[in-house]
């Protein structure tokens, strides 16, 4: 499928900002089944962006402009030919063995809930059966919302409140597999939803590596494998490190963000 | 119960000092204790004024407490030292070859040597630096490795600490505290200077900077001046002459370091952090803290500064790949290792645990992400309620407990209320890795538990430090006074 993505943040400042630093995690890399185009990071200002690799094989820019600065408005926008691989990574860089994704972080520990969850079901069959069938009783425990019901999508308080954005619900299977012993990551990317082409966040889902397979991808928010509607973007131990924009500014006062996204067959028009 | 302890001067005969010391056991049998106990005083007095203080953590009133100073030295004769320092460029060397090999191709792990899971499954291990290569190769510029000695010939590393060390201040001022008060011990012997380290860790850091050119601005950064090491911070800066900066002095642009300076920008090369890596960096490590220099991992993987330490040095002096060192030093070395490891059991292999939980009452039972005596059991002094509190921990949790052998640590005369005793005593040396390779100045910060048998040297658990005199095998060596600018002559 040919894909067009924009992705459009928006900020606004309160008080002139002098400086602005940014960590962005916003452009995705070639694998079987995902090809870019084209792609390209506009700034509506003198910006100065700089390339950076990360140890996961992130493709990651960083941003520098100097202030005065009230708005900023970053756009990303590109063109990828995807195809369906039934949620298999196959080609993708992967400077780090699997073994290093069963660690957990803040935002993916399991309590006894989770873990009664991730062990339920021992005697399942194959890893690939156990996989996904921890990812349906997930995607199925969980009221699926478009935003945050936790600060920062917390595994446990996600699971507690058995709702969840994307980013959250990745969080709860990311949590359940590690504790059932499978390595697992998040996965930040855009997802074309025909019914929602326009949209306010980008999209997250997890993957876990099962034996024999290698990384398959799982998105709880869709129930469902990651099919030729899915561009991978950035992959970390948790949300918080395949974030799209990290950033720092100096300058006091208040911001605003808005974030727009289009995934779709065609361009975004304006 | 553990065997009477070896007396560093006095050997095991309790009252003749060994042939090398008998200078020392003269100078205390000539010196009056009252006489001993005002050096000591003033001594103490001029570190309180320099606000030589260091804070205890989780204790409520700490704020200015000065390390409690002994004016009693350690001496090494020139032939111990010699062997060690053969051993400590062994360890390092082994330590930096092991950096650049987890964060790199990892062949030691595909060889089998370190479980892959201690590696990579280690919070130490900074994934997201993985294939990061510092200048000129070096990850541990600064080792700062823990040492205790049972005999003659026993020492044992007990730590590679490998991140920010801290404490070569005390090493410097104590040394400074014993030229002033007891200059006659200076010649009596011939002792190794150590005011030559803030030369030795200036070029250390000027030798790593990235960009060729004369004149590589270096600085150390520190987090501010409520840290509990901000007097040993700036101590540093002021004697190698660079310019000490909080993070809030340093900006990055285009991948590039600035520090703000009252005349404009300067380009910096190379920083001296003595900030943990979780608060080096906003974007990169702890999101949520405000500490840090954003966009610094930007500009060292981009090859434009150096950190000294790099980071992600932690996971190699992690307790758990501690018990690991003798094989990383075979390893990366081809020869055994020069510097034996403490006897180590890692609890989380079942026997390991279950001979740890059989014999609590004998061992030392560590935190393997503690640090500064805390999370830590010694068996042989802790009280019945104690030991069981570390055997639920270590049932509950065993993967996270290493446990050792109490070891009959070596003891230094001292002097205690009670006039001059035996107390134990560690050491730690300091390393320097530079692009030339390795250098030691000759001396150490030597930590004694004050309490009578006492095990715990650490300054958080009511330790204190002496002065290690390194005898030099020169007679007549020159003996610099660091701030006085005098110099004494000898022989």
């Amino acid at each position: 499928m040919r894909l067009f993505v924009r992705h459009r943040s928006e900020y606004s400042f309160s008080q002139p900002q002098a400086r602005l630093v940014q960590l962005l995690r916003l452009t995705p890399r070639d694998h079987a089944g995902q090809s870019v185009v084209s792609w390209w990071i506009d700034v509506d200002r003198d910006a100065r962006l700089k390339p950076m690799r990360d140890g996961y094989g992130n493709q990651a820019t960083m941003l520098y402009i100097d202030g005065p600065i009230d708005r900023i408005t970053l756009d990303v926008t590109g063109e990828v030919l995807t195809e369906d691989r039934a949620g298999m990574v196959i080609g993708a860089p992967e400077p780090l063995p699997p073994s290093y994704f069963l660690q957990d972080t803040p935002l993916t520990k399991a309590d006894a809930a989770i873990q009664a969850i991730a062990t339920a079901d021992t005697d399942g069959g194959s890893g690939l059966d156990r996989a996904h069938l921890l990812a349906d009783t997930i995607a199925e425990a969980l009221d699926h919302q478009p935003t945050a019901i936790a600060a920062d999508h917390d595994a446990i308080a996600c699971f507690a409140a058995k709702a969840a954005d994307p980013q959250g619900a990745a969080h709860v299977l990311i949590a359940a597999a590690r504790a059932a012993g499978f390595p697992a990551r998040y996965v930040a990317g855009h997802v074309y939803r025909p019914e929602a082409i326009d949209s306010h966040a980008a999209h997250g889902w997890a993957e876990l590596f099962i034996e024999g397979y290698g990384w398959i991808g799982f998105d709880p928010s869709e129930g469902r494998c990651p099919t030729d509607n899915y561009i991978r973007v950035a992959i970390g131990l948790d949300h918080r490190e395949a974030a799209p924009l990290s950033g720092l500014r100096t300058g006091g006062g208040d911001e605003a963000l808005t974030i727009d996204v289009h995934v779709g067959p065609e361009p975004a028009r304006d | 119960m553990t065997p009477p302890a070896f007396d560093e001067i006095f050997g095991t005969s309790g009252s003749t000092p060994r042939d090398e010391f008998a200078a020392l056991g003269a100078w205390l049998d000539e010196t009056p204790g009252e006489e001993l106990d005002r050096r000591q005083k003033a001594a103490e007095a001029a570190f309180r004024q320099l606000g030589i203080t260091f804070a205890v953590y989780g204790d409520e009133d700490s704020a200015e407490r000065i390390i409690p100073f002994d004016i009693v030295p350690r001496i090494f004769t020139h032939r111990e030292w010699t062997k060690l320092s053969e051993g400590l460029v062994q360890r390092t060397e082994a330590i930096n070859a092991f950096l650049r090999d987890v964060y790199g191709e990892r062949k030691i792990i595909a060889d089998g040597v370190v479980p892959e899971a201690l590696v990579l499954g280690n919070p130490q291990f900074r994934g997201m630096l993985d294939g990061q290569k510092p200048p000129h190769g070096v990850f541990a510029h600064i080792c700062g490795i823990d040492l205790v000695r049972t005999g003659p010939d026993d020492f044992f590393v007990l730590e590679d600490n490998a991140r920010t060390p801290s404490g070569v201040s005390y090493m410097l001022e104590n040394r400074e505290a014993m030229l002033r008060l007891c200059p006659e011990i200076f010649h009596r012997f011939s002792v190794c200077p150590v005011d030559r380290y803030p030369d030795a860790l200036r070029e250390t850091l000027r030798s790593v900077a990235p960009r060729g050119g004369s004149e590589p601005v270096c600085v150390v950064l520190t987090p501010g001046h409520f840290n509990s090491a901000f007097y040993e911070h700036s101590f540093l800066a002021d004697t190698m002459g660079i310019e000490l900066v909080e993070p809030a002095d340093l900006e990055v642009d285009d991948d590039i370091v600035w520090m703000r300076t009252i005349d404009g920008r300067v380009r910096v090369d190379v920083i001296y952090r003595r900030i943990d890596d979780d608060y080096i960096d906003p974007l990169v490590f702890k999101a949520d803290s405000m500490l840090g220099v954003p966009g610094l991992i930007a500009a060292y993987l981009a090859g434009n500064v150096a950190l000294v330490n790099a980071p992600g040095t932690g996971i190699a002096d992690d307790k758990a790949i501690y018990s690991y060192m003798p094989e990383i030093v075979k390893y990366y070395s081809g020869q055994d290792a020069k510097l034996p490891n403490v006897e180590t059991y890692r609890c989380r292999e079942a026997s390991a645990l279950q001979y740890t939980l059989d014999n609590l009452e004998k061992l030392v039972v560590k935190l393997v992400d503690g640090s500064g005596g805390y999370g830590m059991l010694v068996g042989p002094t802790a009280a019945k309620a104690q030991i069981e509190e570390f055997r639920a921990a270590l049932i509950a949790e065993p993967h996270r407990y290493i446990a050792q052998p109490t070891l009959a640590l070596s003891t230094v005369p001292t002097l205690t209320e009670q006039g001059v005793a035996p107390r134990h005593v560690d050491f730690r040396p300091f390393v320097l890795t530079g692009s030339k390779g390795v250098h030691i100045v000759p001396g150490g910060l030597t930590r004694v538990a004050l309490k009578e048998g006492s095990l715990v040297v650490n300054s958080s658990q009511g330790g204190g430090t002496k002065d290690s005199l390194i005898l030099s095998n020169v007679p007549g060596q020159w003996q610099s006074q660091g701030f006085g600018g005098q110099m004494q002559g000898q022989g």
